[in-house]
């Protein structure tokens, strides 16, 4: 089983070309879309969560590249130091994919990792610095 | 029936007092009714812990063999600049502090990582800071160069003093302009992008007395983990802002310079904090007992967010060009659903106060009171009310003639 985020740059020839649910139509793979956007050179550019069998996995990372789908995979990870965070919220309408969400009992900030995309736009911005790059 | 702080001593001594938080007062309140909970109810805690820029603390290092008179000199607290126009060996550093070789703002907006309010966390969790210092040397005091470890367990005085601390409301923050600015009141996305805001709102110590009937000089309070005590009211002090019908002031009003022992205080309450494009400060903990005297001071605490209200403030223009031109006005239960709506846009909100933490401080401080740890004090003096017309004045500027 992998569990996997990757970055797919789509040339812009291929942005009109319904790829990605080719990949999820014909391979066994769970997939969740954290960002898609175009860029101004008219690049398509999206960060997915592909889960699956390894074998279902590397036929699927397969098919984008014989499309012509450029992929890198998300080598860096944005983590909480639960210690310093202080749960004041600076970071909720900072972060652009939404991964801070927060508990309206509690007030506690969840962070939900799986959606992160590694941006890194909360490092700096949160007060306390509770927000860390790994890699 | 009234109540005494000698009264309400009496009973925390014994371990009998009753004690609610200015959040758990509200349902208290609602289900007995005002009278009979003002009978039963001895103190309400409150609680705020956000990024208060008016910190700093005051350090008496001890005589070094040879002496050395750091006062007139420079002193670095890990490059840190402490104050020295003191005497010989007492420091003052505040949150705010910068390394000199610090880029601040060359290259907008700046990390501003290290700062003052880090020096005091650092200091506060054990650490060995380094003290880097020069003079120029006298007859009793030769020595021109010091570099040396120092641990707070080391030091003679330790002392938290923040001229301005735990505002009576607050502004809350947006951007009206087509570009992100980097404020004080943390990152503004441009075209009202976001709002944020910077109180605990119901559980804020001077929106649960707003006319300072309890609250004056020598109140005990916690204070960073530790105790402290109002010292004074805070610089800015302006209680004749406009309130609301309860009494609430509907934007920032009064404030407390509170002090107290940093040697007893504790990191998860004294946070070294960095505004992006703004500066390094500190995040303050602080927690202020109400004592029940009567029913119309059990009432101001039963206040609840959807009657504090903040003015919306624009702070690409309107603030730094000192206008006074509100953006519009929200309640605090607007503004802690995450999203408020200002000139019919749905605008998201963000705190920079941590509310959990708030919680946590009056649920300590209302422990301690109920264990017999911390008893009341009486106020010496009162801070001044809206009666006596103060108001916070701006600096009307007078050319100086060359
Ligand atoms: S801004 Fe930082 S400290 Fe505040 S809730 Fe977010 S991660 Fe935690
Ligand atoms: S790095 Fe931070 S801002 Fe970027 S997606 Fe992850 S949590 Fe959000």
């Amino acid at each position: 089983m992998v569990d996997k985020k990757i970055v797919l740059h789509f040339p812009k020839r291929l942005v009109d070309r319904p790829i990605v649910s080719h990949l999820i139509k014909d391979h066994d793979l769970e997939f969740n879309i954290l960002k898609a956007s175009v860029t101004q050179d008219e690049e398509g550019l999206m960060v997915l969560e592909l889960k699956g069998k390894q074998e279902e996995y590397d036929k699927g990372i397969a098919y984008l590249k014989e499309a012509g789908v450029i992929i890198e995979s998300l080598s860096q990870n944005v983590i909480r130091n639960e210690e310093r965070c202080t749960h004041c919220g600076a970071c909720i309408t900072i972060c652009p994919v939404g991964v801070f969400e927060l508990d309206t009992t509690t007030r506690q900030i969840k962070f939900q990792e799986k959606k992160c995309i590694a941006c890194g736009i909360c490092i700096k911005t949160c007060p306390p610095r509770a927000m860390e790059l790994h890699f | 029936m009234a109540k005494t702080i000698e009264e309400i001593n009496q009973k925390i001594k014994k371990g009998e007092a009753v004690v609610f938080t200015a959040e758990e007062i509200i349902g208290v309140v609602k289900e007995k009714g005002l009278k009979e909970a003002a009978a039963e109810v001895d103190v309400v805690t409150t609680g705020t812990f956000g990024p208060m820029c008016s910190s700093g603390a005051y350090f008496n290092i001890g005589h070094s063999k040879p002496r050395i008179k750091l006062g007139g000199g420079r002193s670095y607290l890990n490059d840190v600049p402490a104050y020295t126009g003191l005497a010989a060996v007492d420091l003052f550093l505040g949150a705010t502090a910068t390394p000199d070789d610090d880029p601040r703002n060359k290259i907008h907006p700046g990390e501003f990582n290290y700062g003052g309010g880090h020096v005091i966390e650092e200091l506060v969790a054990g650490k060995d800071v380094r003290l880097e210092a020069t003079a120029y040397g006298t007859d009793c005091y030769p020595r021109k160069k010091l570099e040396t470890w120092i641990n707070i367990k080391d030091l003679n005085e330790a002392v938290l003093f923040n001229v301005r601390n735990a505002y009576q409301n607050y502004n809350v923050a947006v951007n009206l302009s087509n570009k992100t600015i980097y404020t004080y009141m943390g990152v503004l996305k441009p075209n009202l992008g976001n709002a944020t805001y910077c109180s605990a709102g119901q559980l804020s110590p001077l929106l649960n007395d707003p006319y300072y009937k309890t609250i004056g000089i020598a109140t005990k309070i916690f204070l960073g983990g530790g105790v402290g005590y109002v010292a004074w009211q805070g610089t800015q002090f302006n209680p004749t802002v406009a309130r609301s019908e309860n009494g609430v002031p509907k934007g920032g009003a009064g404030t407390l310079a509170v002090i107290g022992d940093l040697k007893q205080m504790s990191p998860r309450f004294l946070v070294g904090t960095s505004m992006l494009g703004y500066g390094p400060t500190l995040t303050v903990g602080i927690g202020v007992p109400i004592p029940i005297l009567s029913e119309e001071i059990l009432k101001y605490t039963t206040v609840t967010d959807d009657q504090i209200i903040g003015t919306v403030i624009d702070y690409s223009d309107a603030y730094p060009n000192r206008r006074n031109e509100p953006v519009g006005e929200v309640t605090y239960a607007q503004l802690k659903s995450g999203k408020i709506t200002l000139q019919g846009k749905k605008v998201p909100t963000a705190s920079l106060s941590s509310y959990p933490r708030a919680v946590e401080i009056a649920n300590t401080l209302k422990d301690w009171i109920k264990t017999g740890k911390f008893e009341l004090t009486q106020p010496v003096a009162y801070l001044p009310g809206p009666e006596t017309g103060l108001t916070f004045k701006p600096l009307n500027e007078r050319p100086i003639e060359r």
